[in-house]
């Protein structure tokens, strides 16, 4: 896939998983895994531009005696979200303007 | 490879980056090793997991600004004395040309290693250019003029095609091979200030 595409849905992508709950790293690669793999180097990479874009904030809590990272999503977050749902309807749009000659010839 | 070796390899490749980058990156790889053995995976297998110390330090220091890198290097470690300065300061002419010298070298091989590239682009160029013109050429002698000769020249300009194709892929592949250096060279000019302080 084309590395701005992939960079701008991977982000949104992220803040899908911590959408709902609160999530750290771990959890975030097993549950986009279905979807589409990660690594650990690009999620650090996700992770550090979208705190910097104020989409999400970071906590640190203990757990089992160690510290782990927790993510939170916020309202410039769930915009983001919203708006990259109005963004793929154009897309798919385009994307419909784009196959419909193969339709035709189907 | 247990986490504690995995997290010292990873320590020294990454050393020269700034202090609080470099014990955030280490603390998340920390993390990500942890839960993937509470996930049930052996210590190896969840290192293993993780990704090579290789693979993942070269895309930090490729991911980070070379200004960022070289700021830290600079940054000195302690105050400098007054007698360094004065030194650093009277020595400027010598140190400070030495180091000019040193780069424009460095970008001057670097300048020829690009004009061997623009010569055979150069060479190509020539080779189509001519084989377009010897072929019009050709066809209006072999009309107007004397057939023998108009045909020979055709035949030229057909010589010149082919190797002007030929040209070609060799130019493409070795301007593909230059830019990949270029990259290979910025990750190790990069990797060289990032690592330097393990020496020293």
């Amino acid at each position: 896939m084309d590395i701005q595409l992939k960079r701008g849905i991977l982000d949104v992508c992220l803040l899908a998983a911590i959408k709902d709950e609160d999530s750290y790293g771990y959890k975030i690669i097993k549950d986009m895994k279905p979807y589409t793999e990660m690594s650990e180097s690009t999620l650090y990479t996700i992770l550090k531009r979208l705190e910097t874009a104020k989409m999400l904030t970071v906590r640190t809590a203990e757990h089992n005696g160690r510290l782990r990272k927790y993510y939170h999503i916020t309202k410039a977050g769930l915009e983001r979200i919203e708006e990259f749902k109005n963004e793929w309807r154009e897309v798919m749009s385009i994307y419909q303007f784009i196959t419909k000659e193969d339709s035709k010839n189907a | 490879m247990l986490k504690q070796e995995f997290l010292d390899k990873l320590r020294a490749d990454l050393v020269g980056l700034p202090k609080q980058e470099l014990e955030e990156r280490l603390a998340f790889y920390s993390e990500m090793i942890d839960d993937r053995i509470e996930d049930g995976l052996s210590e190896e297998d969840a290192v293993a997991g993780v990704g090579s110390v290789d693979e993942i330090s070269a895309q930090i220091i490729s991911d980070i600004p070379f200004a960022k890198i070289a700021k830290e290097r600079i940054k000195p470690k302690r105050r400098m004395k007054a007698w360094e300065i004065v030194l650093l300061i009277l020595g400027s002419p010598i140190w400070l040309s030495l180091a000019v010298a040193a780069f424009v070298v460095i970008l001057s091989l670097y300048v020829v290693l690009w004009s061997l590239i623009v010569s055979v682009w150069a060479i190509f160029a020539a080779l189509a250019a001519s084989a377009l013109g010897v072929a019009f050429a050709g066809i209006v002698f072999a009309i107007f003029d004397n057939a023998l000769v108009g045909v020979a020249m055709i035949g030229a300009a057909i010589v010149c095609a082919g190797l002007a194709i030929f040209m070609f892929f060799g130019c493409h592949e070795a301007t593909k091979g230059i830019i990949l250096l270029t990259k290979k060279l910025a990750l190790g000019v990069k990797k060289c200030f990032v690592r330097k302080e393990k020496a020293e």
